[in-house]
């Protein structure tokens, strides 16, 4: 095992661990999940824990929280007491929560409801006294100093503020760890700011904090500690401090990977999407930009931009009140995405898990269901061969590793997920890509996975339209960066032409 | 014998292999204990009564894999035997002459069409939930067939219909025919058209097919028009096997047809359903039922089995899905 280049300090035993695991290692069938893992958590402190989908991340949680056991010779301290048999409920009651990434909450039931819901189950049937329960849940929501309406119901609330429910929920239980999975994966760059600041004064209150995230800028930003994890063995704990995001992508990948601008001037270039004046009432106005054959053009800037929307009226899917659309040169009128996908305009959208794919559907039906006509044989009715041929040839191009196309998309991991939202717009043989955050749930080594394909279509001669509100991607990936706030573009930004550095605090500023 | 099993599980699908194994022990369990069930006449019987309730769960079939389901079609198949009913006395009831029929088939099929489409069209372009729309179109054609009527039977009609509810052709009864190419023509409506291809998307997921570009709301009023032509194909034939047309007429068979759906696989959720099980799960029922007719049994009884039969079902599912489950972790 590599060197622990944090070593303890000596009071840490002054000021206890609220977690601490020895020698666990978990094996399914076979295979080690866990190798000879140790973690440690100090009392208040903010820890991240790092690795790519598979790594263990999981595993491990689920043995701190009891769902699984580890394997003989594990050894659990919690609060500093020994606990070797922990179940769910042992767990809790020691004080350790988690929040998963889709929350477990109940989206029919009030804010109030939600946070004192583990104070209300168990034991024998009793009257729920909906006024204690309100004070409790006013009270725990006063600690994290927010303001909710208690009342409401859950799932009338955006995803940031159902965020904080679960963690009032996690207070109210008396919680004293907390593990975070993948919290900010939904949510916008300035939620995902409130939500660090929440758990910054969570840990100045003693709370411990694990923050498992795919997004390493916050991860460092937010911890004190990263352990990383690959294939199941721990292969350090590292300070947060001068750790980079290059640093801390190679430790979890173990490859090196590339961080250079792939900027080029694609001025010379015919133009494909020409936008002009373009603008929708409440939205966005007066865009005007083009995009040229083979371009990667990158758009960013806060939530709340308008570039989502914008991609929206692209794609046909709403109709903007002012302005014109050309595509090759000619006037482009949408009267539905249906007109778009026919013009040659593909969508990947930001929300991959409920509108890119049907998850319940065969990874082969969702790469035919934009290009139907194209299978359909004679009488109108779809060729079971020119389907196959299709399927094949997409999926081959795009090196997706799965079973069978007969296969659920659900079986698939996140980046490989990607890879067929890819593969289904490319079978409409678009000239233009819209791709709205494609990198969202998507682990790093798979993210690079991704812009090289990226990259490989822009140089088929495809435009390609980047949203993203990662300032990093757009910057390594994209010829040029717009950058949108308000419903406006407010500047272009050449990436040879400026620092990373540079055009983060120009975006974020 | 395990690749006998292998072979045949893969030629006909799990789903499939399952339904056909029931069908086969039940016939076998019934040959065995009831005397008059290897008869002719028992299987002729049994082919006469399949159909209507079959033709009724081919059209309930379709909109659930949709997502949705068309609570009203025993009213719209009622309502359709009610408009050929119609023009027939409007040309002289028992002597109207077969350019009636046709033209009373037409209308018949025309008001089918109607209702399920209105039912489309709200579901589709309004959103309103498929169980509350197609519920108040139910509510409606009963009432309004029940004024037309004032709830009694409208009977007198040519004597030429009579072969189509109990003629046969080829020994194989007209009804049966009829419910035959209605399974074909849904089998390849659902399994092999780009719009049936659309209706299960839609039901496993209907932002994400819209976002694919896939009609939604097209597809959506399009499935419940022909849901609702199916009801009325359902109508005409209940108008010549009994001669006779009550509003009301096979009302129990509303939930029968739901339990059909599922016995034959059709996820209830949607997305997921085909017709080839279907059509199994359907005479696997009616097999139950005349063979417990034949045994003596009470007629509640055998509704009754019918109920116990669809929950042991589930339970062997669920049972036949965790060692499955247990063969994959053993093969890793």
């Amino acid at each position: 095992m590599s060197a622990v280049p944090a070593p303890l300090p000596a009071n840490a035993e002054a000021e206890g661990s609220a977690l601490r695991l020895r020698h666990i290692s978990k094996v399914f069938g076979g295979v080690h999940a866990l190798d000879d893992v140790s973690f440690e958590v100090r009392r208040g402190e903010v820890h991240c824990l790092a690795g790519e989908n598979g790594c263990g991340k999981s595993t491990l949680i689920k043995i701190i929280t009891g769902v699984y056991s580890p394997e003989a010779g594990a050894e659990i301290e919690i609060f500093g007491e020994p606990a070797n048999h922990i179940t769910p409920t042992a767990s809790r009651r020691r004080g350790i929560a988690v929040i998963w990434q889709d929350l477990a909450l109940f989206p029919e039931m009030t804010v109030a409801e939600n946070i004192a819901f583990d104070t209300l189950v168990g034991g024998l049937p009793r009257r729920v006294r909906y006024g204690a329960m309100r004070a409790m849940a006013s009270a725990v929501l006063e600690r994290l100093g927010v303001s909710l309406d208690l009342g409401a119901r859950l799932r009338t609330l955006p995803i940031a503020q159902r965020q904080i429910v679960a963690i009032a929920r996690a207070l109210a239980g008396e919680a004293r760890l907390i593990f975070m999975d993948e919290p900010t994966a939904s949510l916008t760059q300035s939620e995902t700011d409130s939500l660090l600041a929440l758990v910054r004064s969570l840990s100045e209150r003693g709370v411990a904090v694990v923050f498992v995230s795919h997004r390493l800028a916050e991860v460092l930003e937010i911890a004190e500690r990263v352990s990383v994890l690959r294939d199941g063995r721990l292969v350090g704990v590292f300070d947060a401090e001068g750790m980079t995001q290059l640093r801390l992508t190679e430790l979890m990948t173990g490859k090196t990977l590339s961080h250079a601008v792939a900027a080029r001037d694609m001025s010379a270039e015919r133009p494909v999407l020409e936008l002009d004046r373009l603008g929708r009432d409440g939205e966005f106005d007066d865009i005007s930009l083009t995009i040229r054959a083979g371009e990667v053009l990158g758009l960013t800037g806060l939530i709340g931009a308008g570039r989502t929307e914008l991609a929206h009226s692209i794609f046909g899917m709403t109709r903007p009140d002012r302005g014109t659309m050309r595509l090759d040169g000619r006037a482009l009128r949408l009267h539905s995405n249906r007109d778009a996908v026919a013009a040659g305009i593909g969508y990947v959208s930001e929300d991959r898990l409920s509108l890119g794919l049907i998850q319940q559907q065969s990874i082969a039906d969702n790469i035919v269901l934009p290009v139907l006509a194209k299978i359909t044989g004679r009488a109108g009715l779809i060729s079971d061969r020119k389907k196959a041929d299709l399927v094949t040839h997409r999926l081959h191009e795009f090196a997706v590793r799965i079973g069978t196309p007969q296969d659920p998309i659900s079986t698939l991991s996140g980046g490989n997920q990607q890879r067929v939202v890819l593969a289904k717009w490319l079978a409409t043989e678009p000239r233009l890509l819209i791709l709205d955050s494609p990198t969202v749930g998507v682990d790093v080594g798979a993210r690079a996975g991704i812009f090289e394909i990226t990259r490989k279509l822009a140089d088929m001669g495809l435009a390609i339209l980047l949203i993203s509100d990662e300032v990093p991607e757009v910057y390594f990936n994209a010829d040029r960066i717009l950058h949108m706030a308000a419903g406006r573009i407010v500047a272009e930004h050449d990436p040879r032409n400026v620092t990373l550095s540079d055009l983060e605090a120009a975006i974020y500023a | 014998m395990r690749n006998l099993i292998e072979a045949y599980r893969k030629t006909f699908g799990t789903e499939v292999a399952a339904l056909l194994g029931f069908l086969l022990m039940v016939l076998v369990v019934f040959s065995l204990t009831a005397p008059r069930f290897l008869s002719g006449a028992n299987f002729g019987s049994m082919a006469f009564q399949l159909p209507e309730l079959g033709l009724l769960t081919l059209a309930m079939l379709a909109p659930i894999i949709s997502g949705g389901l068309n609570l009203a079609i025993i009213y719209t198949a009622n309502m359709a035997g009610l408009t050929l009913a119609w023009v027939l006395l409007q040309f002289g009831g028992i002597d109207a002459g077969p350019g009636a029929f046709v033209l009373g088939v037409a209308a018949a099929l025309a008001v089918g069409a109607a209702a399920g489409a209105i039912m489309g069209l709200v579901i589709a372009y309004i959103g309103a939930h498929p169980i509350l729309v197609s519920l108040a179109m139910m509510i409606f054609l009963r009432g309004l067939g029940e004024f037309l009527t004032r709830g009694g039977d409208i009977s007198g009609f040519p004597t030429y219909l009579a072969p189509i509810g109990h003629g046969s052709v080829l020994g194989v009864p007209v009804p049966m025919l009829i419910f035959l190419a209605a399974a074909l023509v849904w089998h390849v409506l659902l399994g092999r058209t780009r719009h049936g291809f659309s209706v299960y998307m839609i039901g496993s997921n209907i932002r994400a097919s819209e976002y694919s570009g896939i009609h939604t709301k097209r597809t959506l009023t399009l499935i419940y028009t022909l849901s609702g032509m199916l009801c009325a194909v359902a109508g005409i034939l209940m108008l010549t096997r009994f001669n006779s047309v009550r509003v009301g007429h096979g009302e129990a068979l509303l939930l029968i047809t739901v339990l059909a759906c599922f016995l034959g696989g059709v996820d209830p959720f949607g997305g997921f359903g085909k017709v080839a099980p279907v059509v199994l799960a359907l005479m696997i029922l009616q097999v139950l039922s005349s063979g417990l007719n034949l045994l003596g049994a009470n007629q509640h009884l055998s509704t009754a089995v019918w109920g116990l039969f669809l929950i042991c079902v589930m339970v062997l599912r669920w049972v036949g899905a965790r060692l499955t489950q247990m063969q994959k972790r053993k093969g890793e």
